[in-house]
């Protein structure tokens, strides 16, 4: 993708809404592009993986997996956040992620986004409110699953 | 949305009508689609999408169930039913060539009449497809009244999942989006994994231009309602179809009051608007 692409495909990204221009170029500056086969393991659960991947299109799930099942908790698609946990650097993933689908993407090492941030507040600022924002909105719909919504109400497991 | 009708006469209402089982449809584990037919030459009443019957599990009890069958296929019903209880219990393991009693339709329906000339928005969780179900048959027998028809469906996990062959089917007609997600799924389920309001972010929506029909349990209900509110859906065009412990289904006994409305005569579907003043009453 030539830069001025890349800024324009940055700029279409949900999570990017309303991003300064001269935010976009810096942005632009450091994603790198990036293919994932189908069935492909992106990361696995322990990993150390640095990257955060804004989803152009594909499919990626979210597993957790232990010896006797795989559970699938979420699946991302194109204009979806993977791996934000990693722009904290906090140690490794909590889920596998599995390509469902063959996934383009645009990468960041964190640790050039870290040593952007320390640098330039004001993207900082914006790339973590946004990043926050992802955070709730998993936060949310983790909660409504707990909720376990749809089962009857005499099999759900209710505290008392 | 539109109206419903009083029968004329108390006794008229009261009174159940037997209906052989014709057809008995296993969907999941729990879910059974029932078809039921007239007796000696009895008449069942038309239907309109959203409208439910009181069914009675002879010597069991009665209970009230949505019709999910297509509104446009007179002299049979279609009831997705549940096994929760007793009566549930009953009615999913009747056999075809069983007779159960049934009364109604009651109830109003979905605003498809308002619904002409714009994009018809479905969100429907779990067993909220079924009433949801005639509405999506009323829109493809008129498909030239609506723009485009979209369809988010939220299930448990994909074993969950009611008339996923249709769903697949409508997903294929032209000027249709068809999403469904779950849960939870195990590793061969390769569609999408959260629940119904993450699908969101995936539908081509044009808020100004939409009227949403939505149904499922009420926490879920409420989510969707939020999610519409920020893509800028107007209150007036968000309906929702309600649940409660209806007993007469007219309004008579009361069992069913919500605020200043009984769900069974005023409902069960209200637009997000005329409901929303009781929606986050405790206990209501």
């Amino acid at each position: 993708m030539e830069r001025d692409e890349l800024i324009e495909t940055l700029r279409t990204q949900p999570f990017l809404e309303g991003l300064k221009t001269q935010h976009l170029e810096e942005l632009a500056s450091m994603a790198i592009e990036t293919r994932f086969e189908k069935d492909r393991m992106i990361f696995r659960e322990g990993d150390e993986s640095t990257f955060f991947y804004l989803i152009l299109s594909g499919k990626v799930a979210l597993e957790i997996a232990s010896p006797t099942q795989t559970v699938r908790v979420q699946t991302l698609s194109g204009g979806d956040e993977l791996g934000w946990s990693s722009v904290l650097a906090h140690g490794g993933k909590n889920f596998q992620a599995r390509v469902l689908e063959t996934t383009q993407a645009l990468a960041f090492d964190s640790v050039h986004l870290r040593d952007e941030f320390g640098k330039n507040c004001e993207l900082a600022y914006e790339f973590m409110v946004r990043l926050l924002k992802v955070v709730e909105g998993r936060l949310q719909a983790t909660r409504l699953q707990l909720l376990d919504l749809y089962a009857p109400r005499t099999t759900r497991t209710v505290l008392k | 949305m539109s109206e419903s009708k009083l029968p004329e006469s108390a006794s008229a209402v009261m009174r159940t009508t037997p209906a052989r089982v014709a057809k008995v449809d296993r969907n999941t584990h729990d879910t059974f689609t029932l078809t039921v037919e007239p007796v000696d030459g009895e008449q069942l009443p038309p239907f309109g999408p959203g409208q439910f019957s009181m069914l009675y599990a002879f010597g069991v009890g009665e209970l009230p169930i949505s019709i999910s069958g297509d509104p446009h296929e007179p002299g049979r019903l279609v009831y997705t039913i549940r096994s929760v209880g007793p009566a549930t219990q009953k009615l999913v393991s009747c056999r075809p060539g069983d007779v159960i009693g049934v009364r109604g339709p009651f109830g109003n329906q979905w605003p498809l009449q308002e619904a002409r000339g714009k994009d018809v928005l479905i969100v429907a969780g779990g067993i909220g497809l079924a009433p949801l179900r005639p509405a999506i048959h009323h829109v493809l027998r008129n498909r030239d009244d609506f723009v485009r028809l979209l369809i988010l469906y939220g299930a448990r996990s994909p074993q969950d999942m009611l008339f996923k062959k249709e769903l697949a089917e409508w997903g294929r007609l032209p000027d249709t989006q068809v999403l469904s997600t779950v849960d939870y799924g195990g590793v061969s389920w390769r569609g999408y994994v959260g629940v119904v309001t993450t699908l969101f972010r995936y539908l081509r929506m044009h808020a100004k231009h939409t009227t949403a029909m939505v149904c499922g349990p009420e926490i879920m209900m409420r989510f969707v309602v939020r999610e519409l509110e920020m893509r800028g859906m107007g209150h007036d065009e968000i309906f929702i179809s309600m649940e409660r412990n209806m007993k007469c289904g007219v309004g008579f006994c009361g069992h069913c009051q919500f605020g200043p409305d009984f769900i069974c005569k005023d409902g069960p579907i209200f637009s997000y608007e005329q409901i929303r003043p009781w929606l986050d009453k405790y206990e209501l």
